[in-house]
């Protein structure tokens, strides 16, 4: 790091970066947190949901996406980008069916945890109530692409772990998450609760069955913690065993170690 | 009924305030008012000439709750039609005794689709949560009593 | 090999009706994963599409061009044909249906024998195609214009087809067919139930005329192959450069970025890496019609600019990506190919080009707006779904597959040409200071004379309306629905990149007609064209979408003017590329321009929004 001449600000504060690193990730490192859906530090940016929109020199750019030049003065705590996120973090909710007191990844949810952290009191913007098909065909996960926000994370994690799951189909407003296996369904495709694609939804579009309710609601993650300052995690559950019985007897959540604030990983104790 | 568990705080409330149309009062329409708080989304015809009326007495509308902000759990039958649901409610659900969908001139019409308040009028400010707690309630109410900008934030801001 | 004889790869338009699908065919069920056992050889579906598929070497590359070939063989692309298709190209059904429901073109449902397709811009509206519609779907007898019972025809509408100077226009089966009047939709009508083939039709229904009202250097011009080129092959690459320098030319696709620049940028990649050149056929933005002008009468001052291109570059290989609307210009673009190879100026050591090889070939889109975008279009020709790449990269370094590409539109390379043809000091001497040169508008909509006029940049906007008898112009959409409204008082301003920009769409609107369904055309477009991928486009089309149908039907509150706008500016600073970024500014240019007609939408806010819409 000392040898880097390279450095950002962002809102006054120096950053330094490793030439070929966004925004994102020298945010990241420096433990800043920018509000973001679609990005994950283990896989190549996406730059779709735009959350994690910044403003450099009066433009936004979407800092997941966007290469740190040495200089930049970055913006990111503003009430004009914290409306901006707002009114996408609305976009986001109408373009669903995100109805939080019927989901169990309530209290669990990024998208959730976004809105309650850029203080969304309500959707704002005509709800779509989009009539996808929940997909159940799977003995151990589930599939409701109306709570869907397209943020690929499942495609990019399959698509790292060698499995090509998941691929976005479909155009503009009738986009959707589209399953690889020929009948289209979760059932027929080699996915298992052990994959990164099954565990890494943001909000509650693939659901791992038998496991939604291990923390009660009201002592979930975001329930008392803002997802500012403890990122983007959800308990993870080590699914040694695909079995669904033994899983339920197993010890609950994780997210009682240490979290790397901004990354949202653990630290495993330190 | 969250407001009600506001508890003992209702009387000073009372103090403040009156009340008009409400489940307290049994008031059938609503006369002139500052504040009107509408819970629960537009799911008949009735719902929609009740909410006109409040638009056009009351200076201040306010959605409380899940439901009158984004149509919340009764809303989730807008992935069905409306047909279907009332044949799975009425007709073909395990348990129905002499099936028939009711057509009672006197009970309102469903709309085809449940929608948010806000679908339909100007919503002035929104009460989230589901339901709102006692708490946030009263806060909310106090504040704008007091004549300021109400904002739910924190661990007060809750969508379930 | 046998299988070969099904594919002719020139042959992209049916001859006839498309054949009912047997009843076997349309009710074939995906078997989950089991891989289906073969399917039965009296079935051409499967036999055909392993053809195309060999015909492409098997490659997922090929994937697009492979469905449109079989959506255009069949009208749709079966569940036979998905299954063949994942069996040959070793991909599952899941990922062929998720391209086939990205393009407008390709569906996965049968469409009927005859699929009529009416052009949906402002100017078909302008000439009466909602009565067309109308006429058409009750002669047929298909509500709506739904697939009739017996799957004889569809109607439905579709993204501008570039014949807005000779509409209503319609494609039946990919076949165009112009000017359409209530006497030719009822002949049409009777065609259709007798189930004529095309060739039993009036043949001159097919004929699409140029309209060349105004020709200047480009279009005066005709160039046959290797003029240009024997002339620079000549001269060192650098002396080119230098002439292409001097022009100034700008991009014609409307962003009118420096032609210069972007060889410049392929060149400084390694030179030792294969590089492309490609010709942007995709001329979706509606109005525009320019590049089909081009094609069918200038194609080879194209594909010589194509040439000319690859040899300053060193690449050796052009695509022509030739949008689905233009499928019918495909065969004669082949043959116009073909005709240059013959003649030594292309392909693989073509004799007239001095060791230097260069072959271009045209892939065809399958209706998408979005893929006029560079990224886009480079994502679809690698045949996957047009959804814009995040630059940087640009297309220069890291383009097709990833090697440097030159991207440029159809009329860029026609100047291409010209420029080699005469000088870049000649090319410069016309226009304006930051605008080099002529340029072509495609003029459509209320006026006596549409069609192309080719003038020099810097015309004001006033002086094309006289040129094209447009008398009584309430305002003028230039550029296209992602270009300016601009309103009669200022019909003094320029056509320039220095005042109003344009990529040559030129739209009279006329006094009589209503600014609201202008801008609900063309916000129902965007919202139809997004492709989906970054939140504030794909959700905030949508939302101009609901807001302007209802501004229609004068049922908005004064009280959404502001979060309209907000939202408008949202869509602006955040979008992913340049159709989210513009596809609010018709709405806010008229809110902004024409106040009044909005207020006057406004229902009073006791009044509710929602009609009580009942079962």
């Amino acid at each position: 790091m000392t040898q880097s001449s390279n450095k950002i600000t962002i809102d006054g504060r120096a950053v330094c970066f490793q030439p070929g690193q966004t925004i994102m990730e020298a945010a990241t490192e420096a433990s800043v947190y920018i509000p973001h859906l679609c990005h994950h530090p283990d896989y190549p940016p996406h730059g779709s949901c735009k959350v994690c929109t910044v403003k450099v020199d009066g433009r936004y750019l979407a800092s997941c996406s966007e290469k740190a030049v040495d200089g930049m003065e970055v913006q990111n705590n503003c009430k004009d980008l914290k409306d901006l996120r707002r009114s996408i973090t609305q976009l986001l909710f109408v373009d669903g069916n995100h109805y939080c007191p019927s989901c169990e990844r309530s209290g669990n949810c990024q998208l959730q945890a976004i809105g309650y952290a850029l203080e969304m009191q309500e959707n704002h913007y005509t709800q779509l109530f989009p009539t996808r098909k929940v997909d159940a065909s799977h003995p151990d996960i589930i599939l409701d692409p109306d709570r869907c926000i397209l943020c690929g994370l499942c495609v990019r994690a399959s698509e790292a772990e060698g499995k090509n799951l998941f691929k976005i189909g479909g155009r503009g407003q009738n986009s959707y998450l589209s399953v690889c296996s020929d009948s289209g369904l979760l059932g027929d495709s080699s996915i298992s609760v052990n994959d990164k694609a099954a565990q890494i939804c943001p909000v509650g579009a693939i659901l791992i069955r038998g496991e939604g309710f291990h923390i009660p609601i009201g002592e979930r993650l975001y329930d008392h913690q803002q997802i500012t300052s403890v990122g983007n995690c959800r308990p993870r559950y080590n699914h040694s065993t695909s079995n669904l019985t033994e899983r339920k007897k197993r010890e609950g959540p994780e997210h009682s170690k240490p979290i790397n604030l901004t990354t949202g990983k653990h630290t495993n104790g330190k | 009924m969250s407001l009600l568990d506001i508890d003992e705080r209702l009387v000073d409330l009372a103090d403040w305030i009156e009340f008009d149309r409400s489940p307290l009062t049994d008031i059938k329409h609503c006369g002139s008012c500052d504040v009107g708080l509408i819970e629960g989304g537009l799911s008949n015809q009735e719902n929609l000439h009740v909410l006109q009326e409040f638009r056009q007495q009351c200076k201040i509308v306010v959605a409380v709750g899940a439901c009158a902000i984004n149509g919340g759990i009764p809303a989730m039958r807008n992935n069905h039609s409306l047909a279907d649901c009332l044949r799975e409610s009425y007709l073909t659900a395990p348990g129905t005794v002499n099936p028939q969908i009711p057509d009672d001139p006197e009970i309102p019409k469903l709309l085809s689709k449940v929608h948010p308040i806000q679908d339909a009028i100007k919503v002035d400010y929104f009460l989230p949560g589901c339901p709102p707690s006692a708490d946030t309630i009263w806060y909310f109410l106090t504040e704008l009593l007091a004549g300021r900008e109400p904002l739910i934030q924190g661990s007060a801001l809750r969508y379930d | 090999m046998s299988v070969k004889r099904f594919l002719d790869p020139d042959q992209i338009l049916p001859a006839g009706p498309w054949a009912l699908p047997a009843a076997k065919e349309r009710t074939v069920k995906s078997t989950g994963t089991q891989l289906p056992s073969h399917p039965s050889k009296k079935l051409t579906t499967p036999l055909y599409v392993k053809s195309v598929c060999q015909h492409y070497g098997f490659s997922k590359l090929f994937l697009l061009q492979a469905l449109i070939r079989i959506q255009l063989r069949f009208g749709w692309v079966s569940p036979l044909a998905v299954r063949e298709l994942s069996c040959q190209l070793k991909i599952t059904g899941g990922e062929v249906r998720s391209i086939i429901d990205f393009y407008s073109f390709l569906s996965a449902e049968f469409q009927g024998q005859y699929q009529i397709l009416l052009s949906n811009n402002i100017t078909d509206t302008f000439l009466g195609q909602s009565d067309i519609f109308q006429q058409l779907c009750y002669l047929l007898k298909t509500p709506d214009g739904a697939l009739r019972e017996d799957s004889l025809v569809s109607v439905t509408m579709t993204s501008c087809t570039g014949l807005c100077d000779q509409g209503p226009a319609a494609l039946i089966n990919g076949h165009p067919i112009v000017n359409l009047t209530s006497e030719r939709i009822k002949q049409i009508a009777i065609l259709i139930e007798s189930r004529a083939s095309f060739n039993q039709w009036p043949q001159d229904w097919f004929l699409v005329s140029d309209n060349i009202r105004e020709p200047g250097a480009l279009l005066d011009r005709t160039v046959s192959p290797g003029q240009a080129l024997s002339q620079v092959i000549k001269h060192s690459k650098e002396s080119f450069l230098d002439e292409l320098q001097t022009s100034s030319l700008r991009g014609r696709g409307g962003a009118g970025f420096s032609t210069f620049l972007k060889f410049s940028g392929v060149i400084q990649q390694n030179s030792k890496r294969s590089k492309y050149v490609i010709c942007n056929a995709d001329e979706g933005e509606p109005g525009t019609f320019k590049d089909r002008v081009l094609l069918q009468r200038h194609c080879q001052q194209v594909f010589e600019g194509m040439t000319i291109a690859g040899w300053a570059l060193g690449a050796h290989k052009g695509i022509v990506y030739l949008r689905a609307e233009y499928a019918w210009l495909f065969k004669f673009l082949q043959d116009q190919l073909q005709t240059r190879r013959a003649q030594g100026w292309l392909g693989h050591n073509a004799k007239n080009l001095a060791g230097f090889s260069f072959d271009i070939s045209i892939h065809l889109g399958a209706g998408a707006y979005i893929c006029g975008e560079e990224t886009a279009l480079i994502e679809s020709l690698e045949g996957k779904r047009g959804v814009p790449r995040i630059r940087p990269p640009f297309p220069a370094q890291s383009g097709y597959l990833g090697f440097p590409t030159l991207l440029n539109n159809v009329e860029s390379f026609a100047c291409i040409t010209e420029i080699a043809l005469t000088s870049g000091q000649k090319f410069a001497a016309i226009g304006t200071e930051h605008s080099k040169g002529t340029k072509l508008h495609s003029v459509s909509g209320d006026c006596k004379y549409p069609g192309i006029y080719e003038l020099p940049w810097g015309v004001s906007i006033a002086e094309v309306l006289e040129r094209c008898g447009a008398e009584d112009a309430l305002a003028v959409q230039i550029g296209g629905p992602s270009g300016a409204c601009i309103p009669r008082d200022h019909f003094d301003r320029c056509i320039a990149f220095e005042d109003v920009p344009t990529g040559g769409s030129f739209m009279v609107i006329g006094h009589s007609r209503s600014l609201i369904d202008v801008v609900t055309n063309f916000t129902d477009f965007f919202a139809h064209e997004s492709c989906g991928f970054c939140t504030p486009c794909r959700v905030g089309c949508k939302q101009l979408d609901l807001f302007t149908a209802r501004l229609k039907q004068r049922r908005i509150h004064a009280h959404e003017l502001a979060k309209i706008k907000s939202l408008g500016e949202l869509m602006i600073n955040s979008s992913h590329c340049g159709l989210g970024k513009t596809a609010a500014l018709p709405l806010l240019q008229l809110m902004e321009s024409y106040p009044k007609l909005i207020e006057d939408s406004c229902i009073p806010a006791t009044e509710l929004l929602l009609e009580p819409e009942c079962h």
